[in-house]
């Protein structure tokens, strides 16, 4: 049977065939609010009617509404990190609640996919985060609200342009080649982290005010029941519900903000080239100098605006309960012309039927994001163009920029660089982005049996892209290309689908007779992904084929993968003391062929509870202590970023129109076969984690560590094939293994807790140390490795290395030699070897981009109707590369043979180079920061003089500061290589949140 | 109804587990091995893969390569060879700091070089899509397609030319390499990994299947534009011999002069205008250039070939649009040595030099205007009409021409080989010399051996031969002939011996413990 068909034909119809009533009752309100200890109210507190199954949350002031059966007694509040408090509603239609604060509440729930546990069962290491922890400010896209908050998740921005992504490593990452990018289930949905076209982050279509909790898996006995692209740990994002019995409630939420540059590059200004070149240069270069100061920095950035508005309305329809929201964000990036705007559309219902034995789950989510994307190359271009000239010319050509010039032909000149201005404001590059992903989610009680569930899930996340880039042909850019030289016109499209279907059935038991409970889960997943997108052929400006351009071969290209999995879990807890969980997931990938696709992941843990014990149950010291050991096996398959979709299956390559081969007086295109591997299979990541759990003071001071060590195996890597044995000469191969040994630490303490004031604290801090073991089947001593970590300058130069014994991306150099005068000697290095020749055998191996410690500080204090938070973030032992200097800080930079004069950096007065030394340790220095990723203050304005409204004010300044010592314009590099990165802005924001 | 639900259950379960075969994806767009040799048209443009590997660098456009871990126009195998053979000589240097560039003239290359790396790739990848070309046109094979016995007889000659470019490709792979992991069409994709061949065993094979293919080769100048025929495999055969020493440690000069012979007598002629042989339009030169391997700036696009050698050799005052192109890349120049090989006078005509503003010695390599440039290769017509586009030029890069051929008869004879004379030696060279200087002034009375490297340095300069004639006059690697930063010095010096043959790249020995890497790496 056709998978789509058994959706329609059977899945669905069992549900309307198993239910056919609904259960009505009547009902009381009761309004109130929830407070901390100081008073101010909490939000996100879940407000729950007990025996009756039906339960609110307070809103971002504490404020809440529920209304309740007549039958129903008592009200229990409930949140994360507080302990939990009853009500008795008797008469009351109005309540005040204090909460007390306990971090590392035991009887929290916590998402561990297919299912939810008691915090206190887990076993695994589990970090949750909600919204009371998110980092403040204006955060467009969802990985920034957790950045900094969880030890062992490192996240990086890509740079600072409007809704860019984030590289984000789960203890480091597991795999060489395969992706390193953690699986992201959305709402029980697991999203692809393919991008589309037209998006810069595809993480940017779902609106971070949507988002109730990060709940990170980060060992394989955690992740094992995610088994097939667990390898490098799992983020589950709940959005935020409506609950039975809710009120309707309304919350306006406004943020305005302006971004301003932090800092800029150092280089020369127009008086110091004007010296520099006549002291240096030939008469011919003399006479190109303008008599101009600019300073290309400042003209092409600016200083932006952000507002941002968010509307949510929930409550409960009978029982209906529901959540709408609607989002609007509009965000100028601070390098001109890039914008991005993005409307938001969130809609969630969640009915309960057939006395509450169904509870279904209907998410839909919806965005429609526009881009316009700035060329980055302008920041390049400021730093490298020469400040005497003037950024416009009167009357010349290019639409009135000022561009070098090749006199024979009066054309631009080739190979000069285009003026920074230019390279924005004439290129119109646009993209709109739609995306809906949406799930419905049936969890049915079976009425025979009330301890088994059936759980089916259908999910779906539709992305679509669509663009144009529009260049006019007076710009340089265009006229130094043949092919370009009426303007660009180019447009492109794609769409993404991926669907799911999921069912599981679950068991649970008390045995009291055994003092036992039994949980016990088993499922189906079916994941389809598809890739499509039209192939169109360069158009001019005036949607015409580009000059000697031809129609594409093919006019779509079409991916697809299917993964096909079972899974079963058993949660044992024994004495409320001593809990084993199980896991084991088979899964099956179309990466792979038939005889290989299938894999088995198998994780087992077990946790004592100590504080349990006779001997620590009375303790006054100890509020929890929880010993943790887990062992686990999970997969990985993801490389289709370096293998294509079909990596195992022959095929050929129809060549394009401009790679044809002549017989006689026609050209021909040619058939080229295609590497392929047909003996991949699943690479395989094993883990063993060590965790205890802390409490003391009733919860005052808690916290956990964890130690770990990831050893991966048939490492899927790029590799040199023997020659001849493959149609490359690299190819993904199963081979070598990898090992990451690490330490998290995370401690939250409340060290003051009184009526006006509250101090909270969390610190995280996270040691990891990577290192690849083996990467070929034998590794002669004279092998150097792969190169990686492509720099600017010259062709083809790597300056990292994957080599046996050392960090991946390890930076691979010469060793300096420095004068007497403690300045680098051009061109002179140490003869490692000592043959007396100085090449590729001299370079060595010289610390690694990655930071071997990431430390997150933050805190909150609250005193009455004022909280102050802010959050620190830092990395150490993180190296950096300047290609920044290495390219644009030599003489070279500023003089050269091509006709035209450059600009360099200041490091140029430093190094007195003439020439490009990209191969130099010198370039290499610690990058080690401590950041300030926000400090924002809020004021409760409580009620609206006698309205039922509630007001909030917040101010936030995000990236507030950086220390460091290295010299470049930010240290925070994913990937060590310093080069025109989109800088970070500094962010001040204002916003008003209202709550009805 | 609890029955039912339950066997609802067991039911939707059975239906689940059918999706498996869901798993068996394949591409929509995309073509097999099945779709493309199942037709005489999709032969042909298989045969036009393995062609255009000596081409270009890839098949979706200039910035595409067959390779990986190298730059997609570095790795074209024009660039490359030619690099090898010619930046390691007197005859050319480079600025560019490309990496492992440097090494090259300063003869200090290790095994992990990246230009040696990336020829060795190249010239591999050719051959592994010639063993597969091999495999689908056996004639067992081709007789179950059903093709008429014309298209038959088509796809054979295929298979002789494929058969021909793997071995001149080992050819290629004995002289820089010696010794080589060494497969055929018996090795197939996804097999074992490739014994080492030793160089002498090597010669042997070589010289068998050239002579094999030789017999199924189309006659001299019967074959399209494009494509080899017998005159080819008798050039590399000659080659073979005048190097057999080197190789196989015998002269076979005797040998050496019969195949030049063949193609002496096989009805080429000499251009009459030197120049003309490596312009834009040098695809009509059919009379002397007997195969040639093609570029072409609309249809061709690539960085490498003979792209490379027009754009790399301008700088300085040199001005790009009159060669033809949009830009100098600022690169290649020659040494003093090369400029002395030719009279003072200008009366030579392949004396291609440009020296406005060129420093004839050179002080620093990285500095374009220390040393002359050479303009032997522009992309204008014989009638100065630039080349089709700017960036990718339209010059053929010549493999063999007559030329070459009478050189080779010289050498052989003077070395003592058979079946040729000393007059017609004498004569031979004097043609090629009367062609330079446009008249007798210039002919010589009398051979020498030491002539010859001379004279095929005038003749052959940056054409990618020097490095093999250098080792084969004993000058490559001594001190007994220097040149400008031979050896990594100004003034040059000499360097291990074990520098004639090329390391065999570590990565290749790291993924095939079948290798030996060659004495001295």
């Amino acid at each position: 049977m056709n998978c789509r068909k058994l959706l329609s034909t059977i899945v669905l119809p069992l549900f309307l065939l198993l239910f056919s009533t609904a259960v009505w009752a009547q009902s009381k309100t009761i309004t109130g609010r929830v407070v901390d200890a100081a008073g101010a109210g909490i939000p996100g507190v879940t407000v729950a009617a007990k025996g009756q199954n039906l339960a609110t949350s307070s809103s971002e002031t504490g404020e809440f509404t529920i209304v309740v059966p007549a039958s129903a007694t008592t009200l229990v509040f409930s949140s994360v990190g507080y302990g939990t408090q009853e009500f008795t509603i008797g008469t009351n239609t109005a309540a005040t609640v204090t909460l007390s604060q306990l971090a590392g509440n035991l009887n929290e729930v916590v998402v561990v996919g297919y299912g939810t546990q008691r915090r206190r069962d887990v076993t695994g290491s589990v970090t949750t985060i909600t919204t009371k922890d998110f980092n403040k400010g204006i955060n467009t896209t969802p990985e920034q609200l957790i950045q900094g908050k969880v030890a062992g998740v490192q996240i990086t921005s890509n740079g600072g342009a409007p809704g860019s992504g984030s590289v984000i490593r789960i203890r480091g990452g597991a795999s060489l080649n395969a992706s390193n990018d953690p699986l992201i289930v959305i709402d029980n949905v697991p999203v692809s982290n393919s991008g589309i076209a037209g998006s810069a982050n595809i993480l940017n279509t779902i609106n971070p005010n949507d988002i109730e909790s990060f709940n990170i898996l980060k060992d394989a006995s955690a992740t094992a029941i995610y088994g097939s692209r667990a390898s490098n740990g799992v983020i589950l994002i709940t959005t935020k519900k409506g609950s039975r019995g809710d009120k309707l409630r309304v919350n306006y939420n406004v943020v305005g903000s302006i971004a301003k540059r932090t800092n800029e590059i150092d280089v020369l200004s127009g008086d110091e080239i004007r010296k520099y070149v006549n002291e240096n240069g030939t008469a011919a270069q003399k006479s190109l100098l303008g008599s101009a100061n600019t300073d290309w920095q400042s003209l092409i950035f600016r200083e932006a605006f952000t507002h941002e508005h968010n509307l949510s309305i929930s409550g409960g329809f009978k029982p209906l309960p529901y959540r709408l929201s609607l989002g609007y964000l509009n965000q100028d990036g601070i390098l001109k012309t890039s914008h991005m705007d993005r409307t938001s559309a969130s809609l969630g219902l969640f009915p309960s039927l057939f006395d509450r034995h169904l509870n279904i789950t209907i998410n839909g989510k919806a965005t429609h994001t526009k881009n316009r994307f700035a060329d980055e190359g302008a920041i390049g271009s400021a730093i490298s163009f020469d400040p005497t000239q003037q950024p416009y010319q009167k009357g010349g050509g290019f639409a009135g920029y000022f561009e070098w010039i090749d006199s024979t032909s009066g054309k631009p000149n080739l190979l000069s660089n285009r003026n920074p201005l230019a390279l924005l404001n004439l290129v119109r590059n646009v993209s709109w982005v739609n995306r809906f992903i949406g799930n419905a989610q049936f969890d049915y009680k079976f009425h025979f049996l009330p301890d088994l569930k059936l759980n089916v899930n259908l999910g779906y996340d539709h992305q679509q892209g669509e663009g144009t880039i529009l260049v006019p042909s007076v710009a340089a850019t265009q006229l130094v290309q043949a092919t370009r030289v009426n303007g660009t016109g180019d447009i492109y499209d794609a769409v993404n689908k991926n669907k799911l279907l999921e069912a599981y059935l679950n068991y649970t038991k008390k045995i009291e007779a055994i003092r036992s409970r039994i949980d016990l889960t088993g499922g189906y997943s079916y994941q389809d992904f598809q890739y499509e997108n039209t192939n169109y052929p360069p158009y001019d400006v005036n949607g015409k084929l580009a000059p000697t351009a031809t129609l594409p071969v093919f006019p779509f290209n079409f991916n697809q993968q299917t993964l096909i999995s079972y899974y079963g879990r058993l949660n044992y807890v024994l004495n409320e003391k001593y809990i084993v969980n199980a896991t084991v997931r088979r899964d099956a990938s179309s990466i792979f062929s038939k005889e290989n696709r299938w894999g088995t992941f198998p994780a087992v843990s077990f946790a004592w509870r100590i504080k349990d014990e006779g001997f620590l149950k009375n303790s006054n010291l100890f509020s929890d202590l929880k010993l943790r050991i887990g062992y686990g096996i999970t997969g990985q398959q993801d490389i289709t970023g370096s293998a294509g979709f079909y990596p195992y299956i022959p095929g050929y390559f129809t060549s394009d129109s401009s790679s044809l081969y002549p017989f006689g007086d026609t050209y021909y295109s040619t058939y080229s076969p295609k590497p392929y591997n047909a003996d991949l299979k699943w690479e395989e990541t094993e883990t063993i984690n060590a965790g205890l759990d802390f409490g003391f003071f009733n919860g005052r001071l808690n916290g956990s560590v964890d130690v770990f060590r990831k050893t991966s195996r048939d490492l899927l890597a790029t590799v040199a094939f023997p020659v001849t044995t493959n149609f490359s000469n690299e190819f993904i191969k199963n081979v070598g293994s990898f090992k990451a040994d690490g330490i998290e630490l995370t401690i939250n303490a409340t060290p003051v807790k009184t009526r006006d004031f509250t101090w909270d604290l969390g610190f995280n801090a996270t040691y990891i140390d990577r290192e690849i073991t083996q990467l070929n089947d034998v590794t002669p001593e004279d092998f150097l490795g792969y190169p990686q970590g492509g720099i600017n300058g010259g062709t083809g130069n790597r300056i990292q290395v994957h080599s046996v014994g050392y960090t991946p991306n390890t930076f691979f150099v010469y060793q300096q030699v420095y004068g007497a005068d403690n300045k680098p000697v051009e061109g002179l290095y140490v003869d490692q070897n000592g043959d007396g020749i100085i090449n590729e055998r001299d370079l060595y191996r010289y610390k690694s981009p990655q930071p071997s410690t990431t430390l997150g500080f933050n805190s909150q204090f609250g005193y009455k109707k004022v909280s102050l938070g802010f959050s620190l973030r830092s990395n150490l032992d993180n190296y950096l590369y300047s290609n920044l200097n290495s390219h644009q800080g030599v003489g070279r930079s500023i003089l050269n043979p091509l006709n035209f004069l450059g600009n360099s950096t200041r490091n140029v007065l430093e190094t007195g180079f003439t020439n490009n030394q990209y191969f130099s340790d010198y370039y290499i220095s610690n990058a080690s920061f401590l950041k300030m990723d926000y400090l924002s203050l809020g004021v409760d304005l409580g009620k609206l003089g006698g309205t039922n409204s509630s007001l909030r004010l917040t101010a936030n300044i995000q990236n507030v500061f950086t220390v460091t010592k290295y010299k470049g314009l930010d240290p925070e590099n994913f990937s060590g290589v310093d080069n025109q990165v989109y800088p970070r802005p500094r962010i001040y924001s204002l916003g008003i949140n209202l709550d009805y | 109804m609890k029955l039912f639900k339950l066997s609802f259950l067991i039911v939707l379960l059975g239906a689940l587990a059918s999706c498996t075969k869901d798993l068996d994806r394949s591409p929509l767009y995309g073509v097999t091995s099945v779709t493309v040799f199942s037709t005489p048209a999709g032969y042909k443009q298989a045969l036009a893969k393995v062609y255009s590997h000596f081409s270009l660098t890839g098949s979706g456009g200039a910035g595409s390569s067959d390779i990986a871990g190298i730059d997609a126009g570095t790795s074209s195998y024009v660039r490359l060879h030619w690099s090898l053979q010619e930046l390691t000589t007197d005859e050319a240097i480079v600025a560019w700091n490309d990496p492992g560039l440097p090494d090259l003239h300063t003869m200090s290359w290790g095994s992990s070089n990246d230009l040696i790396k990336g020829f060795y790739n190249r010239l591999f990848s050719q051959i592994t899509v010639a063993n597969e070309f091999l495999r689908e046109s056996a004639t067992g094979r081709v007789g179950e397609k059903g093709f008429s016995a014309t298209e038959a007889g088509e796809i054979k000659a295929y298979n002789a030319e494929v058969r021909f470019i793997r071995a001149y490709d080992y050819l290629v792979a004995l002289d820089l390499f010696g010794n080589v992991p060494f497969s055929t069409e018996a090795n197939l994709i996804g097999g074992d990994r490739p014994e080492q061949i030793k160089r002498t065993e090597l010669f042997t094979w070589v010289e068998n299947e050239l002579k094999a293919a030789e017999a199924e080769l189309k006659e001299p100048k019967t074959n399209e534009y494009g494509r080899v025929d017998k005159a080819a495999a008798w050039m590399s055969l000659a080659r073979l011999y005048l190097n057999a020493k080197i190789y196989s440690g015998t002269d076979r000069s005797t040998d050496a002069i019969t195949y030049a012979k063949k193609v002496i007598s096989a009805g080429y002629t000499l251009e009459n205008t030197y120049k003309n042989l490596f312009l834009a339009d040098n695809n009509l030169r059919k009379n002397e250039i007997i195969f040639s391997i093609p570029f072409d700036g609309l249809r061709m696009q690539t960085y490498g070939g003979t792209t490379f050698l027009v754009h790399a050799s301008l700088g300085g005052n040199m001005s790009a649009s009159e060669a033809g192109v949009d830009a100098a890349w600022a690169g290649l120049r020659t040494t003093k040595n090369l400029v002395d090989l030719f009279p003072n006078s200008g009366a030579d005509t392949r004396a291609l030099f440009y020296t406005n503003g060129q420093n004839k010695q050179i002080n620093d390599v990285g500095t374009f205007t220390d040393g002359y440039a050479v303009t032997k290769w522009m992309n204008i017509t014989s009638e100065g009409k630039p080349g089709k586009h700017p960036t990718f030029v339209d010059n053929d890069f010549p493999m063999f021409r007559l030329a070459e051929a009478y050189l080779i008869y010289a050498e052989a004879q003077l070395r003592g080989g058979t079946g040729g004379d000393a007059t017609t030696a004498l004569q031979y060279i004097n043609k090629l010399r009367e062609r330079a200087y446009g008249n007798p002034s210039g002919n010589l009375a009398s051979l020498e051996l030491t002539t010859i490297l001379d004279e095929r340095a005038r003749e052959l300069y940056w054409e990618g031969l020097r490095r093999t004639d250098l080792i084969r006059f004993a000058k490559f690697t001594d001190a007994s002939y220097l040149w400008p930063f031979k050896g990594g010095v100004k003034e040059g010096r000499g360097v291990e011996s074990f520098r004639t043959l090329f390391p065999l790249p570590a990565a290749d020995i790291t993924a095939n413990p079948n290798l030996t890497q060659n004495t001295g790496y």
